[in-house]
């Protein structure tokens, strides 16, 4: 099998990500334990993929893509971006850096300043970098308008005057204005109706060919992640348990909780019949106080006693196919 | 060419234009122009000089009253001076505390709070267990200490009120920026690559706008009040400087015998007052967009 990812080079490595979050309790505030949203994260981003990001609420995918562009500071661990490590970078190095790795948010009515006009928000990644100019950045303000596909006429114009679908276009304007290479769609589309999705995910798709942007798509949706990555990457409890070329994950996944996210996505069509959904038992165990060993063992239809005692580490099973499972090309999953 | 869109307008047009058609607004600030242009103006509008004493006139009741003359339309007091011109040299001593003491506490209280709000931790522990224990004297008694160390004068009263309101306006804003930091724009803010100063000053703080306008407004109308106690003290404005707090208290003896030496005054702080707080009122929607439309 052909690999496609062979000449295009890596845009940003993560090695060993943890981020623990403190809670403190009592008169003094002492440490009395730490939520583990993210535990121990190494992945690889190409130049000009999609990095398709899956898994359910709390799974502590929206704190890896914040890691990865510092938004939030990493307990430990190195991100290399275009191969310097961005954590030892100072706070101004970083700020320069901004411009190269942008953010567009699930929320999009948070996620725009109410007080502000389209231009303004537009205009102020420009602003920050340099381009004083009014004049010069609402030039380039509408340029971006026009590729997102609004018009001149709503740049004075006040984000709760926009629905939904149009103020994630001005998240996207913003995000491209400074002209990046990486952009993480933390859930973008999740809050959209579904055609405004279709829209949506075609504009980034489009933006990807003419730009030759690079994202990581952050989303619980595996349908909407099958369409857009190249790769998937599926999270759970703070760990990739998968990690595959979309066609192979989405075809023969090896790790018993991507078979059961699969099994979970509704088919949009009341002939197709489907054998054997598989429904997990249980809630997500609390990421204060994992499970020992594989973190999936109490949900897991395969679990032996082993699974309890020894973590799996993400291991290469088929090409570019790696799954951190014990017994991961040893299993007969069910078929879908 | 078309014809212009009505949203496409300068931000601050729509938002004058919405405080002129809230008409309790515009009473307000309708009120407080008086206010401000009979302070301004004092010495051209007042019939008499406010501290000049006649004693042949003492006690003389409004024009309207039996008795009263237009030589003094709303009475004189018991030193026989004009309550009129006391009133409008008033508006400007009242006016001026006002403004400084709030402006001074508005200015320390926002950045004090604001700070605390964005950085968190242990900054924000230290600070605000410092502003508790302001917060737990009875602030009346905190400015007379400020002041009887200072020396009593107009300057120091303004200087102890606008001590004693730093604690007021460094919660509210604290809480405001609080809140607004859990919010997606001031990580997008930090996305792009703003300093924090610029994410504080021009992001977060314009939408904590809304509860500091009332507060600020108050405020002007408690360090009018606040004033007129520590005047009343002796610890404010100092005689024969005419202040209407002052001068209430000064005439509570003669309530019974001559009210009107008190309730001139009175009704000018209750004008102040209300004027401030309809305007606050106004203010605040109009710079909401989201209450617009």
């Amino acid at each position: 099998m052909p690999d496609p990812f062979q000449h295009t080079g890596v845009l940003l490595e993560a090695r060993n990500i943890f981020k623990y979050y403190p809670i403190r309790g009592g008169v003094f505030m002492k440490k009395t334990g730490e939520v583990k949203a993210v535990d121990g994260v190494s992945l690889v981003i190409h130049n000009g993929e999609t990095l398709g990001l899956v898994g359910e609420s709390g799974c502590g995918k929206t704190t890896l893509g914040r890691a990865l562009l510092r938004l939030e500071e990493p307990t430990s661990g190195e991100v290399l971006f275009q191969g310097e490590n961005i954590l030892d970078y100072t706070q101004h190095q970083m700020q320069s850096l901004r411009g190269k790795m942008q953010v567009i948010f699930q929320d999009p009515f948070s996620s725009l300043n109410p007080r502000k006009t389209i231009s303004h928000i537009i205009g102020e990644p420009l602003l920050v970098h340099g381009v004083k100019r009014r004049k010069d950045r609402e030039a380039r303000v509408l340029e971006l308008l026009e590729v997102v596909g609004l018009r001149k006429e709503h740049m004075r114009r006040y984000p709760h005057q926009f629905s939904g679908g149009q103020r994630q276009r001005i998240g996207v304007a913003r995000a491209l204005a400074l002209k990046p290479e990486l952009i993480v769609c933390d859930e973008a589309v999740s809050a959209l109706d579904v055609s405004i999705q279709a829209q949506v995910i075609n504009l980034l798709k489009d933006l990807q060919q003419d730009f030759g942007l690079t994202y990581l798509f952050i989303s619980h949706d595996l349908s909407v992640v099958e369409h857009v990555s190249s790769r998937v990457a599926v999270m759970y409890l703070g760990k990739i348990v998968e990690l595959a070329p979309s066609a192979a994950l989405y075809r023969e996944p090896l790790h018993p909780y991507t078979q059961a996210l699969l099994s979970a996505v509704p088919i949009p069509d009341p002939s197709v019949h489907r054998p054997g959904r598989i429904i997990l038992k249980g809630d997500v165990p609390s990421p204060i106080d994992p499970p020992s060993g594989c973190r999936f063992h109490p949900r897991c239809h395969y679990a032996r006693s082993i699974c309890s005692e020894q973590a799996p580490e993400l291991t290469e099973y088929g090409v570019r196919h790696f799954a951190a499972c014990i017994f991961a090309g040893r299993l007969t999953l069910e078929p879908l | 060419m078309t014809p212009k869109h009505p949203e496409d307008r300068h931000p601050m047009l729509d938002q004058l234009s919405q405080l002129w058609r809230n008409k309790t607004a515009v009473a307000g600030l309708i009120v407080i122009t008086l206010f401000t242009l009979s302070g301004i103006f004092a010495p051209f509008i007042s019939p008499h000089d406010p501290i000049e004493v006649a004693l042949y006139d003492q006690l003389k009741p409004p024009a309207w009253k039996e008795g009263g003359s237009s030589k003094n339309l709303l009475g004189t007091d018991d030193l026989g001076r004009d309550i009129l011109s006391r009133i409008v040299f008033g508006a400007r001593v009242s006016l001026m505390v006002a403004v400084v003491s709030v402006g001074i506490a508005f200015f320390f209280g926002t950045i004090i709070g604001s700070v605390c709000g964005y950085y968190k931790g242990n900054l924000d522990n230290i600070v605000m267990r410092g502003i508790d224990i302001i917060l737990s004297f009875p602030y009346i008694l905190l400015a007379i200490v400020v002041v009887a160390y200072l020396g009593p004068s107009l300057q120091n009263a303004m200087l102890a009120i606008a001590i004693t309101y730093v604690p007021r306006f460094a919660r509210i804003v604290r809480a405001s920026v609080l809140e607004e930091c859990e919010k997606d724009y001031v990580m997008a803010a930090r996305a792009i690559g703003a300093r924090d100063s610029r994410i504080i000053f021009t992001a977060i703080l314009p939408n904590c706008m809304g509860p500091l306008i009332v507060q600020t407004t108050l405020s002007f109308a408690s360090a009018i009040l606040d004033a007129a106690a520590l005047s009343f003290l002796g610890l404010g404005a100092q005689p024969p400087t005419p202040e209407w707090g002052a001068d209430i208290a000064r005439s509570r003896a003669m309530i019974l015998r001559a009210s009107w030496v008190m309730t001139f005054p009175g009704l000018a702080i209750l004008g102040a007052v209300l004027g401030f707080n309809l305007l606050g009122d106004g203010l605040r929607d109009a710079l909401d967009p989201r209450l617009r439309d």
